[in-house]
C-alpha cells in the first residue's frame, strides 16, 4: 500500500491503528523532517529546539525509540509537564506529614509513592512505618474507600494539571452531595500555559517551538496558547501521543518555522476540540480557583495552580489538618528544575544513572513514569 | 562492592523483578548455596538414581481470587506444571498447601479446589500431598496456595543459558500480558473489555512437543510470570553474556490488552503471563518449533519475536514499529499506574 492510502486508512481508525506505527509512513515523515529541519537551519542559523511540554510525550518519544533518528540539527527538550516533578519539595513534604498523621488514609496515584521528600523518605518508607497508603485509578476510587470507613480521614494527594483537576473536582462534588465527611484534597493542581509563560519569561530560553500536550488540549481547548504564538511568536503545535502523531507534529513545527509562521495548530484534532471540554472546564471553575502555586526549582509562579474555592473550603486537607507550608532546598546536585525548564537534558546531570536511578532516585524526575530522567534511564537516549 | 540486606523488605522485593533477584542472591543464595539452586532456574535439577528431575515450588498470592479467564488454583497448578515443563520435564506429581483464613467460605474454596482439580487434569498431573492450616482472621488474605511439583527430565535434554549462541531465534508461545491486565482490572474494578482473560494454562503438552519437534534445536525455555518477557530476556542475556533483539511490530500483544496497558501507562512487555513461554532455538529449528506450537491451543499466536545477537556489550534491545530502537531494562520495582 502507498503511504497516501495508508493515511487514508488511519483516518478510518483514528483512534487506534497500527497505522499510527507504521514504519513506511514513520520514514516519509522523517524524510520530510530532514528536509525542513535544513530548511529552518538555513533560515535561521541555528539548531532547532523542540520542547515536548508534556511527560507523556516525553515518554512516548523514548519508548519508540525515535530520539536517534532525529536529524542532528533537530533538538528535543523535554518541558515541566510532569505533575510529580513539577510538584515543589515543599508540597511534596506536605504530602508526606499528611500522610504520617495516624488518622489519616492517604489516596494517591502510584507515581507519588517514591518522590522523596527534603527529609530523604518518600510514601513507601511511611508504608513500611505504618501509614496508611491507598493507591487508586481515580479519585472516585478514594471517595469509595471513604464512603466504606467512615472512621478514616482519607485524604487525596491533588497532583496533576488541566487533565487531572476535572477528576476531583467531580469526586469533591460527590462528596458534598453525599455529604461524605472524611474525605479531602490537599490540592496542588499546576496549569500549563502559565508554565509556558514562565519558560519563555526566562531571558535564557531557546525554545523555537512547543509540542503541545493533546490530552490537556482535550480539556482546555486552543484559546489559552495563543499568547504563546502571538505574543511570543513562538510555534504551537498540540499533538497526540502515537509515533506518528508526534512526528507530524514535529513536522507542523518545523512547516511553520521554516515559513517564519507562528501559529497555534492542532495535530491531535481527531481529540481536541477548539473549546475544550466544556464540562470538565465548568467542573472546574466550580471547585477550584486559580492561584500562586509553586513549582520545583522554580518557586513561586502568580497564578500557575488551582486550589479548592472558598465554597469547598471544607475539603481543603490543608486546612483540615493545618499542615504549614515550607520551602525546602531540591537535593543537592539534583537537576531536576533546570531539565524541567529544557535547559538540560537528564545526561547533563552528575547525578544520573550513578547516585540516581529508579530503585534510589533523588529527583523526582527520575521517579515518574513521566520523568525525563525515568524515560532517559529506562529506554536510553 | 558487597551489597547489604535492605533494612526492611518491601512490596517490590516481591515483585519478580531486580530487586527480588538482589534479596536472593542476598540472602537466599548465601544461606542456602548450593549448584543446583545457583543456577536460578524455573525449576532445579537433582539426581534421582541415574535419572534427572526438576523440582520446584511457588506460592500464590494473588487478589482477588477469582478472576476472568482463571482463579488463584488453576494458576496455581499451572504455575508449577510450567516451572517445570520449562526446564523439558515430564511433570509426575505436584503439592497444594492451603493457608486459609478463618471464615472464608466453604463453597468459594470448594469452587477454586475444583479449578485446581481441572487445571491437574488438563495437565496429567496429579496432586498427591497436601498440606492445610487456617490462621485466625486478619492474618491472611482469605486463601494462600503454595505448590510444589516435581518431573522427570528425559535423557538428552538439557536446556540452559549457555547453550544460547548467536543467531538463534526467540520465540515468544503468544500474547503478552493478558493475566496481569486481567488480574489488575479486576482487582480495581477498571471496567476494561471483558475479552481481557487470563492467559493460565498448563504448558506441559506444548512444550513436550517442541523438544519433539526440534530435538537438540531448543536452547532455552522460560515460562514467562512476574516481570514478563522483558525481565526474563534481561536475566537472559545476563547470564549467557549475548545481547537479545526483539521486534516490536512482531510481539503478539492482543488488542484489549494492549489499549488497557497504554491507558495505565504500562508496557505488556513488563506484565505478567500464566501461560506463556520464551523458547531459544537454533534459527533452523524455528519453523518447526513454531508448527508444533501453533497446533496446540495455547501456541497459536506464537511467533519468531527476535534475534540472539553477540556485542560488546550484552543489551536487550526492541527495534521498535516506527523503526527506531530502544533498550530493555528488568522490571524495577512494582509497576504503578500513572497520573495522566
Amino acid at each position: 500500500m502507498t503511504a497516501p492510502a495508508k493515511l487514508e486508512n488511519a483516518e478510518k481508525y483514528r483512534f487506534n491503528s497500527p497505522l499510527w506505527r507504521d514504519k513506511s509512513l514513520a520514514s516519509h515523515a522523517f524524510a520530510e523532517m530532514r528536509a525542513l529541519t535544513a530548511q529552518v537551519s538555513e533560515r535561521t542559523g541555528k539548531t532547532v529546539n523542540i520542547m515536548e511540554v508534556c511527560g507523556t510525550h516525553t515518554m512516548a518519544i523514548a519508548s519508540s525509540g525515535m530520539r536517534k533518528l532525529f536529524p542532528p540539527g533537530l533538538k528535543m527538550l523535554s518541558g515541566p509537564g510532569c505533575p510529580v516533578c513539577v510538584t515543589s519539595q515543599g508540597d511534596i513534604d506536605r504530602i508526606l506529614s499528611l500522610a504520617a498523621l495516624p488518622e489519616v488514609t492517604l489516596a494517591t496515584f502510584g507515581d507519588m509513592l517514591k518522590v522523596k521528600g527534603s527529609g530523604g523518605f518518600d510514601l513507601n518508607h511511611l508504608r513500611e512505618k505504618g501509614a496508611d497508603i491507598l493507591v487508586v485509578y481515580s479519585p472516585l476510587d478514594a471517595l469509595a474507600f471513604a464512603r466504606s470507613n467512615p472512621l478514616r480521614q482519607v485524604v487525596f494527594a491533588g497532583v496533576g494539571f488541566e487533565t487531572t483537576a476535572p477528576l476531583i473536582a467531580a469526586s469533591v462534588l460527590r462528596a458534598r452531595k453525599e455529604k461524605i465527611k472524611n474525605f479531602s484534597v490537599i490540592a496542588l493542581f499546576k496549569l500549563v500555559p502559565p508554565a509556558l509563560k514562565l519558560l519563555l519569561s526566562d531571558p535564557q530560553n531557546n525554545i523555537s517551538g512547543f509540542l503541545l500536550p493533546g490530552h490537556v488540549s482535550a480539556i482546555i481547548g486552543v484559546e489559552p496558547y495563543r499568547f504563546v504564538a502571538r505574543g511570543h511568536k513562538v510555534p504551537c503545535v498540540i499533538t497526540g501521543f502515537e509515533p506518528l502523531d508526534i512526528l507530524a507534529g514535529i513536522n507542523m513545527l518545523l512547516r511553520q518555522l521554516a515559513r517564519g509562521r507562528a501559529e497555534v495548530e492542532d495535530e491531535y484534532y481527531r481529540a481536541v476540540k477548539k473549546s475544550g471540554n466544556p464540562t470538565a472546564i465548568k467542573l472546574m471553575a466550580k471547585v477550584f480557583s486559580p492561584a500562586d502555586a509553586s513549582w520545583r526549582a522554580i518557586g513561586r509562579v502568580k497564578k500557575s495552580g488551582l486550589v479548592l474555592s472558598p465554597e469547598f473550603s471544607g475539603f481543603d486537607a490543608v486546612r483540615r489538618f493545618k499542615i504549614a507550608y515550607r520551602e525546602a532546598p531540591e537535593p543537592r546536585g539534583c537537576l531536576c528544575g533546570a531539565i524541567l525548564m529544557g535547559r538540560s537534558i537528564p545526561p547533563d546531570c552528575k547525578l544520573f544513572a550513578k547516585a540516581c536511578n529508579p530503585s534510589s532516585a533523588v529527583g523526582p524526575c527520575m521517579v515518574s513514569s513521566e520523568g525525563a530522567c525515568a524515560a532517559w534511564f529506562k529506554y536510553g537516549g | 562492592m558487597r551489597k547489604n540486606l535492605p533494612e526492611k523488605i518491601t512490596l517490590a522485593h516481591g515483585s519478580g523483578g531486580r530487586l527480588t533477584r538482589e534479596l536472593i542472591e542476598l540472602l537466599f543464595l548465601r544461606n542456602f548455596s548450593n549448584p543446583a539452586l545457583a543456577r536460578l532456574e524455573d525449576s532445579a535439577e537433582v539426581a534421582l538414581g541415574r535419572e534427572r528431575a526438576a523440582f520446584t515450588t511457588d506460592s500464590y498470592v494473588v487478589s482477588p481470587l477469582e478472576f476472568p479467564g482463571a482463579d488463584i488454583g488453576r494458576i496455581a497448578v499451572c504455575g508449577t506444571v510450567n516451572d517445570l515443563a520449562v526446564k523439558g520435564a515430564r511433570p509426575l506429581a505436584i503439592s497444594a498447601g492451603f493457608i486459609i483464613e478463618e471464615g472464608f467460605n466453604a463453597l468459594r474454596l470448594s469452587k477454586i479446589v475444583r479449578s485446581m482439580k481441572a487445571a491437574a487434569a488438563e495437565a496429567g498431573t496429579p496432586i498427591v500431598t497436601g498440606d492445610t492450616k487456617v490462621v485466625e482472621k486478619g492474618h491472611a488474605d482469605g486463601l494462600f496456595i503454595n505448590t510444589s511439583g516435581i518431573g522427570l527430565i528425559p535423557r538428552g535434554v538439557n536446556l540452559s543459558c549457555k547453550k544460547i549462541k548467536p543467531g538463534d531465534a526467540v520465540i515468544v508461545s503468544g500474547t503478552l500480558g493478558d493475566h496481569g491486565i486481567a488480574v489488575m482490572n479486576a482487582r480495581n474494578s477498571l471496567g476494561f473489555s471483558s475479552a481481557i482473560r487470563s492467559d493460565g494454562a498448563p504448558l506441559n503438552a506444548m512444550l513436550a512437543g517442541v523438544l519433539r519437534a526440534a530435538p537438540g534445536g531448543v536452547r532455552l525455555m522460560r515460562d514467562l510470570t512476574r516481570g514478563g518477557l522483558a525481565t526474563a530476556l534481561c536475566e537472559i542475556s545476563d547470564a549467557s553474556g549475548l545481547s537479545v533483539e526483539i521486534d516490536e511490530t512482531v510481539v503478539p500483544v492482543a488488542t484489549a490488552t494492549g489499549n488497557a496497558c497504554r491507558m495505565l501507562g504500562l508496557d505488556p512487555l513488563y506484565v505478567a503471563n500464566e501461560g506463556k513461554a520464551v523458547i531459544f532455538a537454533a534459527a533452523a529449528d524455528a519453523a518447526g518449533i513454531l508448527s508444533s506450537l501453533r497446533k496446540n491451543k495455547y501456541g497459536r499466536k506464537a511467533v519468531v519475536a527476535g534475534r540472539v545477537v553477540r556485542e560488546a556489550k550484552p543489551q536487550v534491545r526492541l527495534n521498535t514499529a516506527i523503526g527506531g530502537s530502544r533498550i530493555i531494562l528488568p522490571l524495577e520495582g512494582e509497576q504503578l499506574p500513572r497520573i495522566c
